[in-house]
């Protein structure tokens, strides 16, 4: 149930909806990037050879190495993107911070990241509710993120929710 | 052998997929992922969080997890298309994360062939920590 009286909800956030915010690109992709990845997430085993072997990626429907789909090109970057901006992610009125948490995430993929690929990354809010909640108040904020290639190519869509209170 | 579409029906599980997790393999993916935050690599910073058992393990590690045992059971030539999760729990040291999934529909959609499934990553008190969805096209 929503309490009328209480808000979380900023004029920045009203004004940003649905908007893109500015982009971010990566450093290109390489086969040790990718390898590495691949390595850590399937350590203590050897991951599948798609991902490291090219003689042998060659011959599947790929044609050549590609790299898993939750591999992060964006790690390891000398820029940090700018935190978003303090009332984008909610406020209480008597000024008091909020609590975050991570609600989750949902990630659609495109076409597959490879050696060379070099990724460009956007953001908007999409939407958001209020619920009296567990903890209290609570805000829900649904944020787009997307991802494509130098080729314009969609790689990732992610829906994800922040959690306020 | 990865699975044929042909082979899936609804309710058919997908093979238990399991590491152990602990500074090892957190390690890793904390130099991969560049995500070094102080509560998943120190036992105090992890306490200091709230986490009386000390460090735990990254949602994103077990979010690969799942992309891993998808990737295993539909092999080079399938491909992952969606998946999405609510982490619910803490992955604590030395837990044996577990992925499990079962297949809720079957669908031939524009000539491709779609499978959507119910996951989740158990721990090793056999508590789901992380329900969520996937669709693979095969």
């Amino acid at each position: 149930m929503k309490n009328p009286e209480v808000t979380y909800v900023t004029e920045e956030m009203k004004e940003a909806r649905g908007v893109w915010g500015s982009s971010r690109t990566s450093y290109p992709i390489t086969d040790t990037d990718i390898r590495r990845w691949a390595m850590a997430t399937h350590y203590p085993e050897r991951p599948p050879r798609v991902y490291w072997d090219n003689e042998y990626a060659k011959t599947t429907k790929y044609g050549g190495i590609i790299a898993p789909p939750d591999f992060n090109p964006f790690a390891w970057s000398l820029e940090r993107p700018a935190s978003m901006a303090r009332g984008l992610s909610g406020a209480r009125p008597d000024g008091k911070p909020l609590t975050g948490m991570n609600g989750g995430q949902t990630d659609t993929y495109g076409v597959p990241m490879r050696p060379g690929d070099v990724i460009t990354a956007r953001s908007r809010l999409i939407d958001w509710e209020e619920r009296e909640g567990r903890l209290g108040h609570t805000l829900y904020v649904r944020t787009e993120i997307e991802w494509r290639n130098q080729r314009d190519e969609l790689v990732k869509t992610r829906i994800s929710i922040a959690i306020r209170y | 052998m990865s699975i044929t579409f042909d082979e899936i029906e609804v309710g058919t599980k997908l093979p238990k997929w399991s590491r152990k997790t602990s500074f090892a393999e957190w390690n890793r993916y904390a130099a991969v992922n560049e995500e070094f935050v102080p509560f998943h690599m120190d036992d105090e910073a992890g306490r200091r969080a709230g986490n009386e058992q000390g460090a735990f393990g990254m949602g994103n590690l077990r979010y690969a997890y799942i992309v891993n045992a998808l990737h295993d059971w539909i092999g080079d030539e399938g491909r992952v298309q969606e998946v999405g999760c609510q982490y619910r729990a803490i992955n604590q040291k030395d837990d044996v994360l577990t992925v499990v999934g079962e297949v809720t529909e079957k669908n031939v959609i524009d000539g491709r062939n779609v499978v959507r499934l119910d996951v989740n990553v158990v721990n090793s008190a056999g508590d789901p920590t992380c329900p969520g969805h996937a669709v693979v096209e095969l």
